[in-house]
């Protein structure tokens, strides 16, 4: 076994912990946007499609490649506006009291 | 492959790392999520920057036409979903990820000539494996959601057996590979056999089991990255996949907590299918009998409460009613009526969906009450209005032994004063039982749409 390995394994096992530790504090209400939420952080493959991508040599591999990016992005993009068109509309009840200061 | 060996390449990973974080974190409140998301999404840009900036990255023509067909299909499908197709749009996004990852792999495993190291071969087939799965998974949900296919459960006899022999003869195959067969078409029929079982483990799957099933293949998709990342040495995608890995596993667990069931259950039970005899009786053998009312009836038992909750549901989404019951309910407020929300853990078609049907039409989300909230509530209820929910609000989740969602928990409208019941018709909900809420002697139901009825309750409470 090599260190990198042993490195990799360790920063694995601590984002596990991590995970559960922050999602635990995600409310029910916003579970959906949580989850479209994670939905765009998995797109983080994309990272793995241009590196495909980018030193593709041979057609099978442009192909593989290009398909990966295209469904890549796909994930990132609508992730992301997803997720943000959601949230947008969570507001709480104004406060009576704050209208009045409020320009 | 390239590795990101750079220092400033793995330290921008980092910034990225931390964005996402910070973005699940903000997640906490929904004051500030939205600026989470925003922060998510710096992190995704850097990490796309930083990627494209590692030595040996060529075909960018390629790249950037790939590149904006992605997006353009992103942005088009992100726009134009409607809030009630969110299952479906999370079901697409996790089936591309793990298209991606399993894409990935694939490549890598046609790069390397020779056998690869065992950690290697181990993380390519997972992803391999994983994704494949995840993206086949995920297209049978997209159609069972869609109502392409059936929403109901598929079955066939001996399927459990079938699959389970399915999974193993992938996972032989996956072995092989480890053990150093380094043979391109015995990945291939790895992945053939990955996306076969990915169909046929989502097949047997009912409708109401959908948001255990969608969260499951979230987690499948964070995983497929995370083992991606290993293949790649790259630590932001081994972090980032493994996050999603944990809440997609959280969320299934807590899914199928509020359903009261295993995992193990609702993947293999194939829950939901219509029993035979159920659903068919208005009357049960002591002459309780099932009482209709009208809207004006409602209108001034509503206009006269002093508290009353509405218990939305799936059936409320479908009439696109979420709007006329938050004009209901102002409505009802202007009269100094008390209106709360209560919103069951598994209330639409994925967990916390209800929530965001809400919010879209505007109401405030400090009036939903999760079910631990409301709970205690209704004995001090006067009128809980129930738009479209059935099996969530059953009383024989708590007492009868021999029902298939005994002890479910369930929100307890059956303490309130009293209870009005707003449904299309006598059709049992997607467990397939009838609802002895509907016998209770004091609730009343409203037949028909459930918009058509709110609309006719606004009038009537307006002329009361």
């Amino acid at each position: 076994m090599n260190l990198s390995l042993v490195i990799e394994l360790t920063i694995l096992a601590l984002a596990i912990f991590l995970g559960f530790e922050v999602i635990s504090k995600v409310p029910a209400m916003l579970h959906t946007p949580l989850m479209s939420g994670t939905n765009f952080i998995h797109g983080i493959v994309i990272v793995g499609a241009i590196i495909v991508l980018g030193e593709a040599d041979d057609t099978f591999l442009k192909v593989i490649g290009f398909t990966a990016m295209v469904l890549a992005t796909a994930n990132v993009v609508g992730g992301w506006f997803v997720t943000d068109r959601m949230l947008e509309m969570f507001k709480k009840r104004p406060e009576p009291k704050q209208e009045s200061e409020k320009p | 492959m390239i590795s990101p060996s750079s220092n400033l390449i793995g330290l921008l990973y980092l910034v990225t790392i931390i964005c996402f974080i910070f973005a699940l974190r903000f997640l906490s409140s929904p004051k500030h999520a939205r600026r989470g998301n925003w922060i998510g999404g710096v992190g995704m840009i850097l990490a796309i920057v930083s990627t494209l900036l590692l030595d040996g990255i060529g075909n960018w023509a390629l790249i950037v036409v790939a590149a904006m067909i992605g997006a353009a299909v992103g942005l088009v499908g992100a726009r134009k979903v409607k809030m009630t197709a969110m299952p479906q749009m999370v079901a697409l996004f996790n089936g591309v990820g793990g298209g991606a990852a399993a894409l990935v792999a694939l490549a890598e495993f046609h790069i390397v000539p020779e056998g690869l190291a065992t950690t290697a071969s181990v993380s390519t087939v997972l992803s391999a494996l994983i994704g494949s799965i995840s993206f086949a998974g995920s297209m049978i949900a997209f159609a069972k959601l869609q109502e392409l296919i059936s929403g109901r459960p598929i079955t066939f006899p001996g399927q459990n057996i079938f699959n389970i022999a399915v999974l193993l003869a992938t996972v032989g195959l996956g072995a092989a590979l480890v053990a150093g067969v380094h043979d391109q078409w015995v990945l291939w029929l790895l992945v053939g056999l990955a996306l076969l079982f990915g169909v046929l483990f989502v097949l047997p799957i009912g409708g109401a089991d959908m948001p255990v099933v969608i969260s499951l293949l979230n987690a499948f998709t964070g995983l497929a990255a995370s083992a991606t990342g290993f293949v790649l040495s790259n630590t932001v995608l081994i972090v980032a996949g493994m996050l999603v890995g944990a809440s997609g596993t959280m969320l299934t667990l807590l899914m199928a907590k509020a359903m009261n069931r295993s995992v193990t259950n609702v993947l293999f039970g194939a829950f939901g299918q219509v029993q035979a005899g159920a659903g068919t009786g208005m009357r049960t053998d002591d002459g309780r009998t099932v009482r209709a009312t009208t809207p004006e009836d409602v209108a001034v038992q509503l206009s006269f409460a002093r508290k009353v909750v509405v218990v939305p549901g799936y059936g409320m989404a479908v009439a696109q009613a979420q709007h006329d019951v938050r004009q209901l309910a102002e409505l009802l407020e202007e009269k100094g009526v008390e209106v709360q929300y209560a919103i069951h853990p598994v209330a639409g078609r994925m967990p916390g969906h209800m929530n965001v049907l809400l919010a879209e039409a505007n109401v405030p989300y400090d009036v939903l009450k999760e079910m631990d909230e409301i709970n205690p509530e209704f004995p001090q209820t006067d009128v809980a209005l129930v738009i479209g929910a059935n099996d969530v609000t059953n009383p024989a989740a708590r007492h009868d032994t021999s029902s298939p969602i005994y002890g479910m928990p369930i929100l307890d409208v059956d303490k309130a004063a009293s209870v009005i019941v707003m449904k299309r018709s006598m059709n049992p909900g997607f467990a397939g039982i009838d609802n002895e809420l509907y016998l209770e002697p004091q609730t009343t139901m409203l037949f028909g749409d459930a918009k058509d009825s709110v609309v006719k309750l606004i009038a009537a409470v307006k002329a009361t």
